[in-house]
C-alpha cells in the first residue's frame, strides 16, 4: 500500500508543475490583452475587444488539463488564457484582432471569433449557449465511430448564457446522451450590465446541475489552485464515464463587457470584495509562497510573455488585410454550387 | 410495383445509411417508432446505432449535427414538422450556414423539413419554411415535387458538402406514386420543364406543381398550352431554365404555397423583371397563400392556398393581358 505521505508529495509535485504552467498562460493572456486594449484605444482595431481580465485562472485551469489534439475545447469571449493553454498560437489571436488576411478566418470574422476545429477547438458564434451542442456533436460523432477513446469535451460560457434555451437544450441533451461534457460557467456577476439577480432565481447557478441530473461543483474562480483542483476532478469524472459535469467559477470581470465599456454598473463594494480579487496577483503570490517559483522566475515568465506578444503583434501588424477584389466570395463548399 | 413519395424518402435514407458509415439520422421518434410519418420505418432495425431518437430540442439537434459534421460525418436531422425548425433557426442560419465561410470546414448536414399543408393541420403543422432558410448565404434549399426527385435529390443532399434544407411535402407523402425509383436524374440544382407550352409559363415547385398541372390540363381543352417549370431546388435558382421558358411564352405566373410577403415567387418575379424584362409580353404575376396564418378547417385551408382553380383563374387573366 502506498505511503500517504509520499502520495501527498507526488500530488503536490504535480500541482506545482501544473500551477506554474497555468500561471504562464495567464500571464501571456493578460499581457496580450493589455496590449490589444492599448492598440484598440489608439484606434487601430476595428470592431470590439473583449478581454478575460480576472478570469484567466478559471479559463486556463480547464484547458491546461485537457489533452491537446485529442480533447475538445470550445472557448468563449473571455478565454484568451484558455485558448493559449489549449495550444492556440498567439499569432492566430493577433492576426484576428488586427485583420490580417493570414488569420484563421482570413478577415471574415474578427476578435474572439477564431478557432481550429481540426485541433478540437471549434470557432465560436456570438449566440450564447450555441456552442455547447456543437461540442456534443463532436463527442457524439467520435462515439458513433468508436473513436471516443476517453476523450472529453469542454464548453465555456458565462452566467448570462445559462438563461438561454440553447444552454438548456444542449445540457439536457448531453445528459440524455451521457456525453463526457464539461460545462465551465464563469459566473462573473454581470452579463454585459445585467446582474445575476436579473439572470436567474436559484440561490447558486450550480443548483441547476441537479435538475439536469448531472454533477456540479462551485469553486472560487479567483483562486488558481481551487480552479485546477475543481476542473481536474470534473475532467476525471467525465473521462471515467460519469457523464456531463458543470463547474461554476465565482469571480468578477475586472473590465467592462468590451473595451468600449467602463462598467459603471459594477459597484466599488463589489470591486473590493473577495470576488474582485485579481486571480493573477493571487496566483503569483501563491506560487511564490509555496516556493514553486521564485520572484525572479515570475519576472522571467513576464518578460518571456512580453517578448512573445510583441513578436506576434509586430508580425500581424506587418501583414496585409484581405483584398475584397480578389477575395473568394463563395459561401458554398461544394464545387458544383460555387460560382 | 409502385412506390410512394414517402417510401422514396425512406429508401434514399436506407441506401445512404448502407453505403456510407458517416451517415446517421437524428430526430424525434425516428428510432424504433420509425418517425411521425414513418419516413424512417425499419431503418433503426437495419442500423440501430445510427438511427437515433433525439429529445425535443431542435436547437441542440442542429448544433449536434454541426459538431458531427466538423468531425466528418453526414448527419440527417429530421424535424418532425417543418414548423418546428423555427426553434432550431439560430443553429441553422448562424452556425451551419456560416461554418464553411468562417472556418473553411465544410458542413455536410441535411435537415429534412416535412413541409406544407394538409387538411386539418392548422397554423403550426402546415408551414412552408423554404423562404426563411433560402434567405441566408451558405444554405442549399431543395423542394422536390415528384417521387423520383424525393429519392434522388435526398441522396444528392446527403452527398453535398454544404447544409441542405430538404423541404419534403407532407401532402405528397401518400398521394404521389411512381412505378420505380430513378436510375439517372437531373443535377439537383437544375430546374425541369415538366410540360411544354406556348401561351404562358408557370414557375413553381413542391406540391404546387401538381395544382399547376391540373390547371394546365383543364385549360388544354380551350386550346391553351401552358409550359410548366418545376424549380426543384429553390436555392440556388436555375434562372437560365426559367428565362428560356419565358423567351418562348412571353408570360409568367410564379406559384408558391408559402406566405406571400417576400419569398421564392417574389424572388423569381424580381429576377425575371431585371434579367428578362425584354422577354415579357405582360406583367409577371405571382400567386401564394393568403397572408394569414394557415387555417385548420379544411374548407378554409383549401381556400387559403393556391389550388388548380385559383391557378387557372390567374392564368386566364394573364393570357388575356
Amino acid at each position: 500500500m502506498a505511503n500517504p505521505a509520499n502520495q501527498n508529495q507526488e500530488l503536490n509535485g504535480k500541482l506545482s508543475t501544473i500551477a506554474v504552467e497555468t500561471y504562464r498562460w495567464m500571464v501571456l493572456a493578460r499581457t496580450f490583452e493589455d496590449r490589444i486594449s492599448n492598440i484598440y484605444r489608439a484606434g487601430k482595431i476595428v470592431g470590439g475587444v473583449y478581454v478575460g481580465k480576472g478570469q484567466e485562472a478559471f479559463s486556463a485551469a480547464l484547458s491546461t488539463q485537457l489533452r491537446k489534439g485529442q480533447d475538445v475545447y470550445s472557448p468563449l469571449i473571455r478565454d484568451m488564457a484558455g485558448r493559449a493553454a489549449f495550444g492556440e498560437p498567439l499569432i492566430d489571436a493577433a492576426r484576428t484582432y488586427l485583420g490580417s488576411a493570414r488569420g484563421p478566418t482570413i478577415g471574415r470574422d474578427g476578435n474572439v471569433h477564431r478557432g481550429n476545429s481540426h485541433e478540437g477547438m471549434p470557432t465560436m458564434i456570438s449566440h450564447l449557449g450555441a456552442m455547447i451542442s456543437v461540442v456534443n456533436g463532436m463527442l457524439f460523432a467520435r462515439r458513433l465511430r468508436k473513436k471516443l477513446n476517453n476523450v472529453v469535451g469542454a464548453a465555456s460560457i458565462g452566467d448570462g448564457a445559462t438563461s438561454t434555451g440553447a444552454f438548456h437544450e444542449a445540457l439536457n441533451m448531453a445528459a440524455v446522451e451521457k456525453l463526457p461534457l464539461i460545462i465551465s460557467i464563469a459566473n462573473n456577476q454581470f452579463a454585459y450590465s445585467t446582474p445575476t439577480d436579473r439572470q436567474f432565481a436559484c440561490d447558486e447557478l450550480v443548483d441547476k446541475a441537479t435538475g439536469y441530473g448531472v454533477n456540479g461543483i462551485n469553486i472560487n474562480g479567483t483562486d488558481l489552485i481551487e480552479c485546477l483542483e475543481g476542473f481536474g476532478k470534473a475532467i476525471a469524472q467525465a473521462r471515467s464515464g460519469k457523464g456531463p459535469q458543470i463547474v461554476v467559477g465565482n469571480l468578477l470581470r475586472l473590465s467592462g463587457h468590451g473595451e468600449h465599456d467602463d462598467a459603471p454598473y459594477i459597484s466599488n463594494r463589489l470591486r473590493s470584495s473577495n470576488l474582485g480579487q485579481d486571480c493573477l496577483v493571487k496566483a503569483k503570490n501563491r506560487i511564490i509562497e509555496e516556493s514553486w517559483c521564485s520572484e525572479k522566475q515570475c519576472d522571467d515568465i513576464q518578460e518571456q510573455a512580453t517578448i512573445e506578444v510583441n513578436a506576434a503583434i509586430a508580425q500581424a501588424e506587418s501583414e496585409k488585410g484581405p483584398n475584397p477584389y480578389s477575395h473568394d466570395w463563395n459561401a458554398y463548399s461544394s464545387p458544383s454550387f460555387r460560382k | 410495383m409502385s412506390i410512394s413519395y414517402l417510401e422514396a424518402i425512406r429508401e434514399a435514407q436506407s441506401l445512404a445509411l448502407a453505403t456510407d458509415e458517416n451517415v446517421f439520422i437524428y430526430g424525434q421518434d425516428v428510432g424504433a417508432f420509425g418517425g411521425a410519418f414513418k419516413a424512417t420505418k425499419n431503418l433503426f432495425h437495419e442500423h440501430p446505432d445510427r438511427v437515433i431518437d433525439a429529445p425535443i430540442s431542435e436547437d441542440a439537434m442542429v448544433g449536434l449535427a454541426v459538431g458531427a459534421a466538423i468531425e466528418g460525418m453526414r448527419p440527417i436531422i429530421e424535424m418532425q414538422f417543418a414548423d418546428f425548425s423555427s426553434v432550431g433557426f439560430n443553429q441553422i442560419v448562424n452556425q451551419a450556414a456560416t461554418l464553411f465561410w468562417r472556418t473553411a470546414v465544410p458542413c455536410p448536414i441535411t435537415i429534412r423539413l416535412p413541409s406544407g399543408g394538409t387538411p386539418g393541420s392548422g397554423p403550426f403543422h402546415s408551414q412552408c419554411m423554404e423562404t426563411i432558410y433560402a434567405h441566408y448565404p451558405g444554405t442549399i434549399v431543395m423542394t422536390p415535387a415528384t417521387v423520383e426527385d424525393a429519392y434522388s435529390m435526398l441522396l444528392d443532399a446527403i452527398a453535398i458538402d454544404d447544409p441542405v434544407i430538404f423541404c419534403e411535402h407532407k401532402y405528397l407523402n401518400y398521394h404521389l406514386k411512381a412505378d420505380s425509383l430513378p436510375k439517372q436524374t437531373l443535377p439537383a440544382k437544375s430546374a425541369r420543364i415538366v410540360r411544354s407550352g406556348r401561351h404562358a409559363t408557370v414557375v413553381t415547385y413542391s406540391a404546387m406543381l401538381h395544382e399547376a398541372l391540373r390547371a394546365a390540363n383543364n385549360m388544354k381543352n380551350d386550346g391553351y398550352e401552358i409550359e410548366i417549370v418545376d424549380l426543384r431546388c429553390i436555392k440556388p435558382i436555375d434562372m437560365s431554365t426559367v428565362l428560356g421558358s419565358i423567351a418562348r411564352t412571353g408570360r409568367v405566373l410564379a406559384i408558391g404555397e408559402a406566405f406571400p410577403w417576400g419569398g421564392v415567387t417574389s424572388e423569381i418575379i424580381s429576377r425575371i423583371s431585371s434579367e428578362g424584362f425584354n422577354l415579357l409580353d405582360a406583367p409577371p404575376v405571382r400567386l401564394n397563400s393568403i397572408d394569414t396564418p394557415i387555417p385548420y378547417h379544411p374548407d378554409l385551408w383549401r381556400y387559403h392556398r393556391p389550388t388548380a382553380s385559383s391557378v387557372e383563374e390567374e392564368l386566364r387573366k394573364l393570357i388575356r393581358e
